[in-house]
């Protein structure tokens, strides 16, 4: 059993950096909203894996929360968005493919390299997941520098979001607070976007960050 | 005790009533009232943790250091709510703020000062990062609430790059509770402070390095140290000036006083690499760099934006150096800042809204226009450059005087920053305040009060600071290792 449950959390561990570089190759909007998805339902599994495995049963919340908000009413949420802007169509890239992959799996790299090293006598389960969700976590932040989309930054943020939820609950027996504290805080952040989305639109009629460059206070 | 609740709920209970009040009030000047009578209140209740003080639990502790910060906090956040209310009186009557947003403003100052409180109060180090995440949130909200276009930039770009900041600080909090599990045990303790700087001896010293460089990276966005500040000119000089004065007053103190948690768990463990290096090469990047970008700023509000920069960049460089001398220079540098840049603030904002912009070129020669307004700026850029008799003056003295003793290379650099801030702040000065005399000169509709009160207490301590403060602030200097 413990071989088992050990390999099932890698996999899901592992499918979550997959998807995260899934993630940075998705050129269209309404794509990248769709691998979002997929990111949080991979979250999801793997959050309930571990609370079996743990047999800790408030994880189960902290799945539930994952599934529902992440996995189906944000991303639901931003399609209409999106479509009503007109945007989900759009190609939006600023670095190339190749470059951009080549970047990210110099992060995971780094990620396993540092990670494994410093948690040398930690549990293997915790280490392996400390690992993984420290890269999606820097592959979550390569997002947000690629993009310049602000749909795209606010999903890079959330999938940063989703390696903390997983590195979270790879730290056994971390008190409940901070796994609900993570939700709201992204409940509050989508809050926040979406009243700067709607506000970036009504003043601009885009959500490229771009435009919003021009307006520098600053013209000496 | 025969209280129903002790200072520290007061302190967190006064600001969460009154943000769900003010919400649900119309009418502006009941509620800016109302804002400062719950500010006041919050203040005094703050003050009688001096006297007494409950016993630490499993969320909130009271000690020596954040006794000081919370003081402090509620102290400024009073007087700005005074500053803003004559401030908000004149946005209103000149459109750039409606009714409905005003309702929205006052709520989220306090559930700003609620969340810097909590933040400070916290023994539990999630709960510490759930308080500075809304702090955070609630200023992003009210840096983007003119609705223009340089307030929406500023607004998302300190969106995101805080929320970044805020992930990194998250992650290394995750680490510091793995570190602690082994020791402590899992579960809540395992995330109580008090609990884990008893028994950080016992920590793996290879897990604390790397989260404390997730939480100086993390926390070190929110200070604005020097390769992470982009957020903090743009989100000084586009919302509304209040914000400006509490996010460089206090915002600022409250991010660098979780890094300062930190320091102490980190020094705690013999085996650990020593923090002090690393943060006072962050503290000596953010001054030179912030003191070199001060000679070329057009706007006033920027100007002392990057002026925060750079003395938060010499608070971190006085932690990062320690010892109680280095500590104590650090403390009292804080307290002195804070109060010197809320009250250049507020002359700033009143400035801005006589002359009707934020362009240092079209207001100089104020202390013609307006003497009083004018006076005031001139005695705040004279403090917070450090001349005498100023209190920066007596904290910069004594911060090189240590730093000379203990690292001199590294003191000529930071003696260098200093002077380089120095003469970009009087360069400037000199054109606002005594050049051609510019736009128009009507009187402003102002409160002097809370400007003049700081600039009072900064000016008498640099002359005399009563012993009692001294003894605690070399406690607590002591406490910081």
């Amino acid at each position: 059993m413990r071989g088992l449950s050990f390999d099932v959390a890698h996999l899901l561990a592992g499918g979550l950096v997959f998807v995260s570089f899934m993630q940075l190759y998705q050129d269209r909007l309404s794509a990248l909203l769709n691998t979002f998805a997929l990111h949080a339902m991979v979250l999801t599994l793997s959050v309930a894996w571990q609370a079996y495995v743990q047999d800790a049963p408030h994880l189960y919340v902290t799945a539930l929360i994952a599934l529902v908000f992440k996995a189906i009413v944000i991303p639901v949420a931003l399609h209409r968005i999106i479509v009503r802007l007109g945007i989900h169509r759009q190609i939006d890239k600023v670095v190339g493919v190749g470059v951009t992959m080549l970047l990210g799996m110099g992060l995971v790299a780094l990620s396993m390299v540092v990670m494994l090293r410093v948690t040398a006598d930690a549990d293997p389960l915790a280490r392996e997941d400390l690992a993984f969700a420290l890269a999606v976590v820097l592959l979550g932040l390569l997002m947000m520098v690629t993009r310049r989309n602000a749909v795209s930054q606010v999903v890079g943020f959330m999938s940063i979001e989703n390696g903390l939820v997983l590195a979270a609950t790879g730290a056994k027996g971390m008190p409940l607070v901070v796994e609900i504290s993570i939700a709201f805080s992204i409940l509050i952040a989508f809050i926040v976007i979406g009243i700067f989305l709607f506000r970036i639109r009504e003043r601009f009629d885009t959500v490229d960050i771009q435009a919003l460059d021009r307006f520098r206070g600053e013209q000496s | 005790m025969t209280l129903p609740f002790d200072a520290v709920t007061a302190v967190l209970l006064i600001p969460a009533a009154a943000a769900a009040l003010l919400a649900a009030l119309p009418g502006y000047r009941i509620t800016a009232r109302i804002n400062v009578a719950a500010a006041l209140l919050t203040f005094l209740a703050a003050l009688s943790l001096f006297f007494e003080r409950p016993q630490p639990g499993p969320y909130l502790l009271v000690d020596d250091l954040n006794n000081v910060f919370i003081v402090l906090t509620t102290f400024v956040a009073f007087t700005t709510s005074v500053f803003s209310a004559s401030y908000i009186d004149h946005e209103l009557h000149i459109g750039r703020l409606t009714p409905t947003f005003l309702r929205f403003y006052h709520a989220m100052y306090q559930v700003l000062m609620f969340a810097m409180n909590l933040a400070l109060v916290a023994n539990n180090i999630g709960l510490m990062w759930v308080a500075i995440e809304l702090a955070t949130l609630t200023t992003v909200l009210m840096v983007g609430i003119y609705r223009t276009h340089e307030a929406l930039e500023a607004a998302w770009k300190y969106f995101i790059l805080g929320s970044v900041g805020i992930a990194l600080a998250l992650f290394g909090t995750i680490l510091i509770y793995m570190a602690a599990r082994p020791a402590i045990g899992e579960g809540l303790p395992a995330m109580v402070w008090t609990n884990l700087v008893a028994r950080a001896g016992e920590f793996d010293p290879a897990l604390l390095n790397v989260a404390f460089v997730f939480l100086l990276l993390g926390y070190g966005t929110k200070v604005g140290l020097a390769p992470l500040h982009a957020w903090l000119p743009d989100a000084h000089a586009e919302g509304p000036t209040p914000i400006s004065a509490v996010l460089s007053g206090l915002l600022l103190n409250v991010a660098l006083y979780a890094l300062l948690r930190f320091k102490m768990l980190l020094a705690a463990n013999p085996y650990a690499v020593a923090p002090g290096p690393l943060m006072v090469l962050l503290g000596l990047i953010s001054l030179i760099f912030a003191s070199f970008m001060l000679y070329r700023r057009r706007d006033i509000k920027r100007m002392f934006a990057y002026s925060s920069i750079e003395h938060m960049g010499i608070i971190t460089f006085a932690f990062g150096i320690g010892g109680p001398l280095a500590n104590f220079a650090g403390l009292l540098h804080m307290t002195m800042h804070s109060l010197t840049k809320s009250a250049i603030f507020f002359a700033v904002g009143h400035i801005a809204q006589v002359k009707g912009t934020q362009k240092i070129a079209d207001m100089s020669g104020l202390t013609v226009t307006n003497p009083v307004l004018g006076w005031g700026l001139v005695i705040g850029v004279v403090a917070i450059a450090g001349l005498p008799p100023f209190g920066i003056f007596m904290s910069e003295f004594l911060l090189v005087t240590s730093a000379f003793v203990r690292e001199p290379w590294l003191a000529i650099l930071l003696v260098f920053g200093i002077l380089l801030g120095f003469g970009a702040l009087l360069l400037r000065l000199n054109s606002i305040a005594f050049g051609e005399p510019r736009g128009p000169s009507a009187e402003a509709d102002a409160s002097y009060l809370p400007m003049y009160s700081h600039l009072a207490i900064v000016f008498v301590a640099g002359i005399y600071i009563p012993p009692a403060i001294v003894t605690w602030f070399q406690n607590v200097a002591k406490l910081l290792g």
